[in-house]
């Protein structure tokens, strides 16, 4: 078990560069997870840590020990990838016990070894098979199997689930988390599923174009986004943007005209913002109200129901929003809806994107431990 | 699961049968429709042909007058006129042809399998001109095979060949050597040019089984810890088996009807012939049609026969080792 640091870790394909420096300090025994768009660099940034692609520039320690320069095999780490990856020829105990063959471990160790992984996964009656005998969930666990055998210092998945049906993606990650517990093993985790990512990381880094945009645990992700990209990212159905104007400042609030007409006072602090500066106003499907007397109103474009709650489609004049409510929906397609804002969960980011900070003790919970090692992006 | 599927079949009402066969016969109708022109074609430039040959195996035709023969059993094969043996099989020079066949095949195809993985592997590999050097590496495939022997026969000549040249240069040997007419060598000759002008095509083969291959099993094999040697001899020579089998197969029956390279290159030597320039021999130079076809037909039954069991031996393996 072990740290894992990256320090301003850069990495070019000839003259493209995807990775943009990146510092990052995986604790011990933490899952971390990556999350971003396609081609936002984590699995690219994955395969550094593992040894699969070069370092270009910077520096890579585990365990504090600086393995730029080292082979996958010798960095003490496992991977689990997507296509999982296991050897075709070869029956579920020998994919698991080939790694293991090369250490000069002794026969009764392998099997030792193999078999408590096989009974922690629950695969021992699946040793014989081959792989294309197994579903895609049991070829996952022997993959999974493959990495625990070699008691690995950090294990590496490489977004191990999407290729399983959505019933057979949550059950795994309930093993993996459950795994995670067992073990206290470092797992770095690549998803670009922002439920994998906030049901099973304790921190999620988000990356957008080869630069983490943000690290936190998932709740002070979703509650205090750093800047407009983490606040689009993170949630879904995704936060409404609604385009407004800073109408005046008052101490510990920002007020904001909206363009429909009328203001909110937003409880962020003004941190330098100037009246008349144009921001971006956000907030979540779940904090939109619907109320007869409501402030704001628009027309109910698209309704969708989905049993514990129903989403509106709102067309509100200048943009569409989107509104979530539990139960049926009890609003038809054309029909006019008055609604507020939930002035203590809106968020306001200034036009570079970047979130004004909160007001402590406002929309979210507590900061999160202080020695959260974030880099800026 | 077989009682399911029959219970199934009694279940399904007279009239819905009745429609479904109706429809899969006029399928089948249409299906032999498509395969006849093939059947015929194949029927008439291989069937006829090797029928003939068996026919004529059995009988005492002679080039000089074809209608005019007798049938004789198996007295081409084997005879016994007044206690001796007489025939085919009591021929040494047959013998010695298809010793000659089989050991040009061994040897050619042994060399040719093991060269063609080497090539495959350096032209799986990334570099810059990959595609120009796979182009390159098949020209002495695309050469025919009466030029390229014709070529070689001139390059091994022991007077004016550039190779006896070159050696005698480089004083590695002291007199010229007779390559193509010294026994002991020209069927290492043949060799070696079989193994220029095949390498590629075994090459070709392999490499495409390689591009087959997934690539994420390589780097677990390197997250493992594999040595490049051990991944090759436990992950991607097992991989590729099917497919080098099927390439051996390919070239062993190309290997083992070898005529036209020995025929030109040891100019028809009887040290060297092989079991198709023995065939030809007896049916052209000695114009006895039925013992030629006797050896065709021995031929024909020895490649079959080889066939067969590399056949069995892969299935066997593909049973047991499938992807």
């Amino acid at each position: 078990m072990a740290d894992v640091v990256l320090k301003n870790v850069h990495k070019s394909f000839g003259r493209t560069a995807v990775i943009h420096g990146v510092d990052l300090h995986v604790r011990d025994g933490e899952f971390v997870v990556f999350v971003g768009p396609s081609g936002c660099g984590k699995s690219t940034l994955l395969r550094l840590i593992a040894g699969l692609e070069d370092i270009t520039a910077g520096d890579l320690l585990i365990d504090g020990q600086r393995v730029n320069d080292l082979a996958p095999a010798r960095r003490g780490i496992a991977m689990v990838f997507q296509s999982y990856a296991l050897y075709p020829h070869m029956n579920v105990y020998d994919n698991m016990a080939f790694g293991l063959e090369l250490a000069k471990s002794s026969k009764a160790e392998i099997d030792r070894k193999v078999r408590e992984a096989a009974r922690l996964l629950q695969i021992e009656q699946l040793l014989d098979r081959k792989p294309r005998q197994l579903s895609g969930g049991q070829r996952q666990r022997v993959a999974i199997g493959r990495a625990i055998v070699r008691e690995p210092k950090v294990f590496l998945f490489d977004e191990p689930l999407s290729n399983l049906d959505a019933a057979l993606r949550v059950q795994t990650r309930i093993e993996i988390a459950k795994l995670h517990n067992d073990m206290r093993a470092t797992m770095i985790y690549v998803t670009h599923d922002q439920v994998e990512a906030m049901t099973l990381a304790d921190r999620i880094v988000v990356l957008n174009g080869g630069r983490i945009e943000q690290v936190g645990t998932p709740l002070d992700l979703y509650h205090r986004p750093a800047n407009l990209f983490v606040a689009g990212f993170i949630g879904s159905p995704q936060m409404n943007f609604v385009p407004c104007q800073v109408a005046g400042l008052g101490p510990g609030e920002v007020l904001v005209s909206l363009p429909g007409g009328g203001t909110l006072a937003v409880p962020v602090q003004p941190d330098g913002v100037t009246t008349g500066e144009p921001v971006t106003l956000g907030i979540r499907p779940d904090h939109v109200r619907i109320r007869s007397e409501g402030a704001l109103g628009g027309r109910v474009e698209l309704v969708e129901e989905l049993g514990e709650n129903h989403l509106l489609h709102v067309d509100a004049g200048q943009g569409r929003l989107t509104i979530r409510e539990p139960g049926d929906a009890r609003h038809e397609v054309g029909s006019t809806v008055r609604f507020d804002l939930t002035r203590e969960f809106c968020h306001l980011f200034r036009r570079s994107g970047e979130a004004l900070p909160s007001r402590t003790g406002a929309a979210s919970p507590a900061p999160s431990s202080p020695n959260l090692s974030s880099s800026a992006a | 699961m077989t009682s399911a599927v029959a219970q199934g079949n009694v279940s399904v009402p007279q009239q819905a049968r009745g429609r479904r066969s109706s429809l899969t016969r006029s399928r089948i109708r249409s299906a032999w429709a498509f395969i006849a022109p093939s059947l015929i074609i194949l029927a008439l430039i291989a069937g006829w042909p090797l029928a003939r040959t068996i026919w004529f195996s059995f009988t005492d035709a002679n080039l000089n007058n074809l209608s005019d023969y007798e049938f004789i059993g198996f007295e081409n094969y084997l005879a016994n006129y007044d206690g001796e043996w007489l025939g085919l099989l009591t021929d040494p020079d047959w013998w010695h042809s298809v010793w000659n066949t089989v050991w040009f095949t061994l040897v050619s195809v042994s060399i040719e399998t093991v060269l063609g993985i080497i090539v495959a592997l350096i032209l799986n590999a990334a570099f810059p001109g990959r595609g120009l050097m796979r182009a390159i590496i098949l020209i002495p495939w695309a050469i025919p095979t009466i030029v390229s022997a014709k070529m070689w026969n001139w390059m091994l000549h022991d007077q004016f060949g550039v190779i006896n040249d070159l050696l005698l240069r480089l004083g590695l040997i002291a007199a010229p050597m007779t390559w193509t007419a010294n026994a002991d060598t020209a069927l290492w000759a043949a060799v070696m040019v079989d193994v220029w002008k095949h390498t590629s095509f075994m090459a070709l083969l392999i490499l495409a089984a390689l591009q087959m291959l997934p690539q994420d099993i390589y780097e677990a094999a390197k997250v493992d810890g594999v040595s490049p040697i051990r991944v090759f001899f436990r992950i991607t020579l097992p991989l590729i088996k099917p497919a080098l089998l099927v390439a051996v197969i390919f070239r062993s029956l190309d290997a083992l009807r070898v005529f036209d390279l020995i025929y030109v290159l040891t100019s028809n030597a009887r040290d060297t012939a092989s079991m198709s320039i023995y065939a030809r021999q007896q049916l052209v130079d000695f114009q006895e049609v039925g013992l030629g076809s006797a050896a065709s037909t021995l031929i024909f039954l020895i490649i079959a026969i080889i066939v067969v069991i590399t056949l069995a031996a892969g299935r066997v393996r593909l049973g047991e080792d499938p992807r």
